[in-house]
């Protein structure tokens, strides 16, 4: 095993998604209490650019060549991946815990026989093991997780969980013109599809209204609706919403949805888990009601109701339009 | 066409207070309502659409306890077949490496052309099972698919979720492992025929399983840290509302 802590980069379009640059900075952490080296791995073809890019962030950016690579694929990744960490003996190979690495860590895991551990908030080495918080139950129990990591490890990280800083290092690009010994035909990458726009642009909008799954039933989405036009806000949701079928996609707000930054953003029946926290707390001033109290929702609404919705939503409307 | 769908028992979490056991690695079970992990549900329709459109079995499996047989048969009155619980010694000890093997010796023995997992479980979110699990029976897989078209019996048109509402389309052959994402169909609720009928089918058994060693320890859980929490504006439902139509009206905000 060496020292080397890999980050595993993500990039498409052109673009190095930014839990890349976290992951990295995670990874100088790391690379800088075991004594070894920080290499930042990029799977592609036509990639140099990206590579280039990389040269302050790591000390060696490993950029794995070959056409089969340029679009997620997760046969023709395992065997790069595997064969390169096999080779060099990471102690440690780093994700960001995104859908690319749902389609690739684990089976990659499962061939090395290492272990793994995704979905963590954060970790450390403590000696021979590696120990990472993974939040739990949708946010509501914290866990720690750990592993021996003799014979190397996988962890994927959650966006967002560690703050990307600016490296200084002088890293050079080690380019690697990979081939395979056999075609992995029984899968290949068609195409990229883009949301269709909606009828309505919810990052643009100043007040938001959002609704989750406490609404309990279709027919109550009428009464947070109204409760929004009435101090003109957009109505927005969390994913089970547009799961069931009751708001349009273009609705939800999250991770796998639309990133807010509103004034003000009001969570009705929302728990607040990872997901649906990324795609909005950084409004200006979050409101949350909840009738649980250890809802998650509340570690970053600036203010509270912890009451049945139901109950509060018309009291709210009819104070709000006493007060105007 | 034959189906397999892996479920997982899930404790409904999102409504409960949440108590953890003297041990300090589980919940307290007492007063928790465990039910089929979401996205299982909607992996179990889509193995059900595929029945209807080219006959053939569903068949569950579940790596559970004994309570599990109850959510199983929920899955065997909404249409599946037959069923599997392996209810291996150190249940509460198996990583998903452990849980990928376990279901792999089985399926390995099965006659199928697809493997449905749910994309992730609500309790630990992983997201590791099904991707670890086409690994073990060398067969192709698709992660978090949210829509299955131009269906036909050797392969799959199939597009998985990316980040912020963009989707990749994918052509597959089966057989092959497909990890579905909440939203992919709308799944069926049971009808009192399927409930009856679903008392006559079987579950079988295994309890005798070799063990693959774990290699991840779950050594804790906590309560998340206080750190900053809202301002909890409490009293009646009247009172509540009236002080935070207060501070909004401070605020500017209507
Ligand atoms: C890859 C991936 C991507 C995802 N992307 C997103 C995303 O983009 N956006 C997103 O939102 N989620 C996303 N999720 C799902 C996310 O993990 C949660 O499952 C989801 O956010 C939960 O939605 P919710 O809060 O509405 O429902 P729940 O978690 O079920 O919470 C319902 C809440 O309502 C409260 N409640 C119930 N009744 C009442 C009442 N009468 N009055 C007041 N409160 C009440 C409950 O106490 C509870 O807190 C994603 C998950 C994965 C794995
Ligand atoms: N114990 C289990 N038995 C059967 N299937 C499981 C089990 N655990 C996880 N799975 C399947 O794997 C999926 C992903 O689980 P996870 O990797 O824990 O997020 C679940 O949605 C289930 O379909």
């Amino acid at each position: 095993m060496s020292k080397d802590i890999f980050a595993i980069i993500e990039h498409r379009q052109g673009k190095i998604q930014d839990v890349s640059l976290e992951i990295l900075t995670k990874a100088r952490q790391l690379s800088g209490e075991t004594g070894g080296q920080t290499v930042a791995v990029i799977l592609g073809s036509d990639a140099d650019e990206i590579a280039r890019s990389l040269t302050t962030a790591a000390d060696k950016i490993l950029y794995v060549e070959n056409e089969k690579l340029a679009h997620l694929h997760s046969d023709y990744y395992r065997e790069a991946l595997s064969s390169i960490i096999d080779e060099r003996k990471p102690l440690l190979t780093i994700f960001g815990h995104t859908s690319a690495s749902f389609e690739i860590a684990p089976s990659l895991a499962a061939h090395l026989d290492i272990p793994i551990i995704t979905n963590c908030v954060d970790f450390h080495i403590d000696g021979e093991k590696v120990i990472a918080k993974v939040p739990l139950y949708g946010g509501k129990i914290d866990s720690e997780y750990s592993f021996d990591v003799q014979n190397g490890g996988i962890i994927s990280l959650l966006q967002g969980a560690v703050k990307a800083e600016d490296g200084q290092k002088s890293g050079e690009v080690e380019k690697i013109s990979f081939t395979f010994d056999k075609d992995f035909d029984s899968k290949e990458f068609l195409g990229f599809i883009e949301a269709a726009a909606g009828e309505i642009d919810i990052t643009q909008a100043e007040k938001i209204v959002s609704v989750g799954r406490g609404i309990k039933d279709e027919e109550n989405i009428a009464l947070v609706k109204d409760f929004a036009e009435s101090i003109g806000a957009v109505l927005a949701c969390s994913r089970p919403i547009v799961d069931a079928g009751w708001l349009p996609n273009e609705r939800q707000v999250g991770s796998s949805g639309k990133t807010v930054k509103p004034k003000l953003y009001i969570a009705l029946g929302i728990s607040g888990a990872f997901q649906h926290l990324a795609g909005m707390k950084n409004a200006d001033t979050i409101i949350a009601v909840n009738k649980d109290p250890n809802a998650p929702i509340f570690s970053v609404a600036h203010y509270g109701i912890v009451e049945d919705m139901f109950k509060v939503i018309p009291a709210l409307k009819q104070k709000i339009e006493e007060m105007k | 066409m034959n189906s397999i769908v892996c479920i997982k028992r899930v404790p409904e979490t999102a409504e409960a207070t949440l108590k953890i056991a003297p041990d300090g690695k589980k919940l307290e079970a007492e007063n928790l309502v465990f039910s089929l992990n979401d996205a299982d549900n909607y992996a179990l329709e889509q193995a059900l659409l595929l029945q209807e459109e080219f006959d053939g079995d569903v068949i569950i499996i579940s790596v559970g306890p004994s309570e599990t047989d109850e959510i199983i048969r929920m899955t065997l009155a909404k249409g599946a077949t037959s069923a599997i619980r392996i209810t291996p010694e150190n249940i509460d000890e198996l990583d998903a490496n452990a849980v990928a093997s376990l279901l792999a010796e089985q399926i390995k023995e099965l006659d199928y052309d697809v493997v449905f997992t749910g994309a992730f479980a609500s309790d630990d979110a992983f997201s590791q099972v099904g991707s670890m699990l086409a690994e073990k029976l060398e067969i192709p897989h698709i992660t978090m698919a949210v829509e299955m078209n131009s269906q036909e019996e050797e392969e799959t048109e199939i597009t998985r979720e990316l980040e912020g509402g963009l989707t990749a389309k994918y052509r597959m052959k089966f057989p092959a492992v497909i990890t579905v994402q909440t939203g992919m169909n709308e799944p069926r609720y049971a009808s009192i025929l399927g409930i009856k009928r679903a008392s006559q089918k079987e579950i079988e058994i295994i309890e005798d399983a070799d063990v693959p060693e774990s290699k991840v320890v779950l050594d804790k859980i906590s309560y998340p840290a206080e750190g900053e929490r809202a301002e909890i504006f409490s009293g009646t439902p009247e009172e509540s509302a009236q002080k935070l139509a207060e501070k909004l009206k401070e605020k500017g905000l209507i």
